[in-house]
């Protein structure tokens, strides 16, 4: 099960072509739904506004040297390690997520276009749907502020779960796909199907959702590194010259 | 001066949330930030300014007295135990206040639980609960004698 390449076996359903042409669609709407979420929201034209202030108004000037080695700073700590996230369960639950998706959608494309018969592209198709499951319930169900830090149930669905909640039905749905396929059930092509509507829906609703955060996330911690190495630190006070003694006492918000 | 969020600075962690003692802090349903539903019913206490981890909170005035262009920001770094305020005016002056917050350990002060139940001779007396003791003062509290007080009142 977890050496086979699913996709091969739905060569007598759908040709390769059907298949190839469907990834370069999702990848072509995810294109054009983030740019059209930048061009609606104005979120770029803000984020250079507020570029070119602090640039203008820092009392220390960046040069290109120092900025590099900033962006290369918000990539391995901020993007790559998910430096951002003050709480560690929300951190590892993001990173699972985040390298499953990887993994799942590189292999998916590699199975698809590559036709791959090499055991290794299933094996991590497998694994990144697995963490992915891991890291997405794990954060549905007990992680997210709504639940954990507002006490609303698990299951009240809002706008702001459409990313989260189509991701996970895509990868559950062709998770159950390849299992089913591959013990020969008659209930796989019910599921390809549920599969494919869920793909759709989480790349055609990039507009709607926060699909496109894996784009401008980055670039508002780079900025944020940018305007703590120019002086201004988006106007905050600037560390107390005091020495550190007594730790810290935060705990997790359990508000209800 | 109610709150506001930075939605690109909140990571939606429900710090502010849990310390509201408004509750007028919450999720939004689109993006999942945070932000202040009835800024006309802040406290301005900052409490959930000084919690935020991300320093995604801000303050700002009302345009009747505080107009726009200014800034008032607060870091609260707990290891050192300080505050600090930064507040900018809109004609470019600067002030910067440092404040201790607290001079002992955090979770070193108990918690009035912690305390034994006073008992119901201690409601007749003049002493707040767990005073004395509580207030660390050798000998007990100052009190006025007799002779101290005016001529025909005691």
């Amino acid at each position: 099960m977890f050496t086979n390449n699913p996709f091969a076996a739905l060569g007598d359903l759908l040709p390769p072509l059907v298949m190839q042409v469907y990834i370069v669609l999702m990848i072509v709407l995810v294109a054009a739904g983030t740019l059209f979420d930048i061009v609606h929201k104005g979120s770029a034209k803000y984020f250079f506004d507020h570029w070119r202030k602090s640039k203008s108004k820092g009392p220390q000037q960046v040069g290109g040297g120092e900025l590099l080695s900033l962006a290369v700073k918000t990539g391995l700590v901020d993007v790559l390690a998910s430096g951002e996230f003050c709480n560690a369960r929300r951190r590892v639950a993001h990173l699972l997520t985040m390298y499953g998706f990887l993994l799942y959608v590189i292999s998916t494309a590699v199975m698809v276009f590559g036709y791959s018969t090499a055991s290794i592209w299933p094996q991590l198709w497998w694994l990144g749907g697995l963490m992915i499951c891991l890291g997405g319930y794990w954060f549905w169900f007990f992680i997210r502020a709504d639940v954990a830090a507002e006490g609303n149930s698990p299951f009240r669905v809002m706008h702001a779960d459409l990313f989260i909640l189509s991701l996970l039905g895509s990868v559950t749905l062709g998770l159950i796909w390849a299992f089913l396929q591959t013990s020969a059930s008659s209930g796989a092509s019910v599921f390809f199907g549920l599969y494919v509507i869920a793909t759709t829906l989480l790349f055609a609703s990039v507009p709607w959702s926060k699909f496109a955060h894996m784009f401008f996330k980055p670039a508002a911690a780079f900025e944020k590194r940018v305007s703590y190495a120019n002086g201004t630190r988006s106007n905050l006070p600037g560390p107390a010259d005091k020495p550190e003694q007594f730790g810290s006492a935060r705990t997790a918000p359990r508000h209800y | 001066m109610p709150t506001f969020v930075y939605m690109t600075r909140c990571d939606g962690c429900g710090h502010c949330v849990d310390i509201c003692p408004s509750d007028i802090m919450h999720i939004d349903k689109t993006y999942r930030r945070a932000y202040n539903i009835e800024p006309n019913m802040c406290w301005e206490c900052y409490s959930c300014v000084k919690a935020c981890p991300q320093n995604a909170i801000d303050v700002r005035g009302y345009a009747d007295f505080a107009p726009l262009g200014h800034s008032v920001r607060v870091l609260r770094e707990e290891a050192k135990a300080t505050i600090s305020w930064r507040l900018k005016f809109r004609d470019g002056r600067e002030k910067n206040f440092v404040s201790p917050i607290r001079t002992t350990p955090w979770g070193s002060i108990k918690g009035p639980a912690e305390y034994e139940a006073p008992r119901p001779e201690d409601f007749a007396k003049q002493e707040l609960a767990h005073e004395p003791e509580a207030l660390k003062i050798s000998g007990g509290l100052p009190a006025l004698r007799p002779e101290q007080l005016k001529r025909g009142v005691a």
